[in-house]
C-alpha cells in the first residue's frame, strides 16, 4: 500500500484554520473551566456550609459521571426543545468548560487541602479573615502544587475538544474529515490530525514546565 | 495578690474532642506583664488550653476574656469579625513555626499589618526591620524561610506575631521542634520580650526558662490545672504528688 499525503498538503490551509479554532475553543473552555474549578473546589472545602457543598458535589458527580459527548449533545440538540438555541461555538466552549471545571475543581480542592493546616492557623492568628488568608497565604502555595495535575487536565481538554467537531464546529478534526470526504485518504489525514494535536499538547507541556520552573526558581516551592 | 484587672480571665473552660474530654473546667487569670509558664505531661491539654485562648479551638463551654475581648460565653463563639479583632491583639507562636514559605522573611512579617490593618508597605517594612533587629535577623530580611535554620525560623515567627503589636503573646511549645543547640537563641528573644513587660503565656518543657523567666508556673495534668504558683514554690516545694512525679521525670531527663 502506498501512502499519499498530497490531500494533507493541498488542504494545509484548512487544517491550519481548524487548528486555530481548536486552540480558540480550548483556550476559552480552559478559562471557563479554571473559573468554575476554582469556585467549585473552594465550595467543597467546608462540608458544614451544606447548600454550597451539596451543589458543588452534585455538579462534580454528574459531570464526571456522564460522557462528555452526551453533555455536548444535550447542549446542542437538547436545549433547542426549550427554544434555547446557542451557537455551536458557544455550546462547545460551555460544554468543554463545564466538563473540565469538574476535574479542575478536584485539583483545586486537593491542592488546597495539601497545604499544611498550620498555614491557615498562622494566618488566622494574625487576625486575617478566612478569605484574606485563602487569597494571600493558601492559594499562592496551592497554585504551585496545582500546575502538574492542571497540565494533565489541559492536555486532556485539548484532545477532548475533538468532540466538538460533531457540533458542526470547524475545528481541526472537522476540517480533516472534510478533506477525507473528498480524498478518501483516511490514514494520511488522521495521521496529520494526530500530529497537529501532538504539537499542541507538546507546546502546552513545555509552557507549563517553564512556568513551574520559574515558580521554583522564585522560591515559591519549598 | 495583685489587684489590677486581669488581662486574661478564664473561667470554667471545657473542651472535648468527640467523647475525649481534653479540658475539665479551667479557671485562670493572667495579670498584665505576667509571664505564665504552662507545664505538664504530654496529653495534659496544655496546647488545647492555649489554642482556646485565641479561638483556634472552640471551647464547649466556659468563658475566656482576653485583652477586653470576650471569646467564649457558654460555648458560643463570637462573630468572625470579632474573632479577627481579638487575634490582632493576641499573638501566637507555634511549635512548627508555620512561616509562610512563599513569602520572604520581610513579607512574612509585614503581611499581617498590611492585609489586616492596611498599613502601607513602606511603614510596615520599616517596623519589620526594627523587629528583625530585635530578634537579631536583619541580615535575613530578604531570605526565604526555607533557607533559615529552625531557630531563625522561630525568631522570624516571633517577629511576625509582634508586628501586629499584640497585648498578649501565646507560645505553643516554641522550642520543642528545635535542635538542642538552637533552643537558646529563641529563649533569649522570649526573655527579652518578658523583660519589656509583654504578657506571655508559654507552653514549654524548658524548666530552666520557667524557673528563670516565669512569674507563675501552671502545672496541668489530664485536662486540669493541678497546681499553680511562683516557680520557686512549684519547683522546690510542690504540694501535689503528680507535680513531683512530672518534675522528677523532666528534670532527670538527659
Amino acid at each position: 500500500m502506498e501512502l499519499d499525503f498530497s490531500p494533507v498538503f493541498s488542504g494545509w490551509r484548512n487544517l491550519l484554520q481548524g487548528a486555530m479554532v481548536t486552540v480558540e475553543i480550548t483556550a476559552m473552555a480552559l478559562v471557563l473551566g479554571c473559573i468554575m474549578g476554582l469556585a467549585v473546589g473552594i465550595g467543597r472545602l467546608k462540608p458544614e456550609r451544606r447548600a454550597i457543598y451539596a451543589l458543588c458535589t452534585s455538579y462534580v458527580a454528574v459531570i464526571r459521571g456522564t460522557p462528555l459527548l452526551v453533555q455536548l449533545f444535550l447542549l446542542f440538540f437538547g436545549l433547542p426543545q426549550f427554544n434555547i438555541l446557542l451557537p455551536a461555538l458557544v455550546c462547545g466552549v460551555i460544554g468543554l468548560g463545564i466538563y473540565s471545571g469538574a476535574y479542575v475543581s478536584e485539583i483545586v480542592r486537593g491542592s488546597i487541602q495539601s497545604i499544611d493546616r498550620g498555614q491557615m492557623e498562622a494566618a488566622r492568628s494574625l487576625g486575617m479573615s478566612y478569605g484574606t488568608a485563602m487569597r494571600t497565604i493558601i492559594l499562592p502555595q496551592a497554585l504551585v502544587r496545582m500546575i502538574p495535575p492542571l497540565g494533565n487536565e489541559f492536555i486532556a481538554l485539548i484532545k477532548n475538544s475533538a468532540l466538538v467537531s460533531l457540533l458542526t464546529i470547524h475545528d481541526v478534526m472537522h476540517e480533516g474529515q472534510k478533506i477525507i470526504s473528498v480524498s478518501y485518504r483516511s490514514l494520511e489525514v488522521y495521521l496529520a490530525i494526530a500530529a497537529i494535536y501532538f504539537v499542541l499538547t507538546g507546546l502546552t507541556t513545555l509552557a507549563l514546565r517553564r512556568i513551574e520552573h520559574r515558580l521554583r526558581a522564585g522560591g515559591m516551592v519549598q | 495578690m495583685n489587684l489590677t484587672t486581669p488581662i486574661v480571665h478564664i473561667q470554667g473552660l471545657r473542651k472535648s474532642f468527640g467523647s475525649h474530654v481534653v479540658l475539665h473546667g479551667i479557671d485562670f487569670d493572667v495579670q498584665p506583664s505576667q509571664v505564665v509558664v504552662v507545664v505538664g505531661p504530654s496529653g495534659s491539654g496544655k496546647s488545647t488550653f492555649l489554642r482556646c485562648c485565641n479561638g483556634l479551638e472552640q471551647p464547649d463551654s466556659g468563658l475566656v476574656e482576653i485583652c477586653g475581648h470576650t471569646l467564649t460565653n457558654a460555648g458560643k463563639m463570637p462573630e468572625e469579625e470579632a474573632l479577627n479583632r481579638l487575634r490582632e491583639d493576641v499573638g501566637m507562636v507555634f511549635q512548627s513555626f508555620n512561616l509562610f514559605p512563599h513569602l520572604s522573611v520581610l513579607d512574612n512579617i509585614t503581611v499581617g499589618p498590611r492585609k489586616v490593618r492596611g498599613v502601607p508597605r513602606p511603614l510596615a517594612e520599616e517596623e519589620a526591620m526594627a523587629l528583625l533587629e530585635k530578634v537579631g535577623l536583619v541580615q535575613k530580611a530578604h531570605a526565604m524561610p526555607a533557607s533559615l535554620s529552625g531557630g531563625q525560623k522561630q525568631r522570624v515567627a516571633i517577629a511576625r506575631a509582634l508586628a501586629m503589636r499584640p497585648k498578649v503573646m501565646l507560645f505553643d511549645e516554641p522550642t520543642s521542634a528545635l535542635d538542642p543547640e538552637l533552643v537558646g537563641e529563641v529563649l533569649q528573644v522570649m526573655k527579652l520580650l518578658a523583660s519589656e513587660g509583654m504578657t506571655m503565656m508559654v507552653v514549654t518543657h524548658e524548666m530552666d526558662f520557667a524557673r528563670e523567666v516565669g512569674d507563675i508556673v501552671v502545672v496541668m495534668d489530664a485536662g486540669a490545672v493541678i497546681e499553680s504558683g511562683a516557680p520557686e514554690v512549684i519547683f522546690t516545694n510542690p504540694t501535689q504528688a503528680r507535680t513531683r512525679e512530672f518534675l522528677h521525670a523532666v528534670l532527670t531527663r538527659g
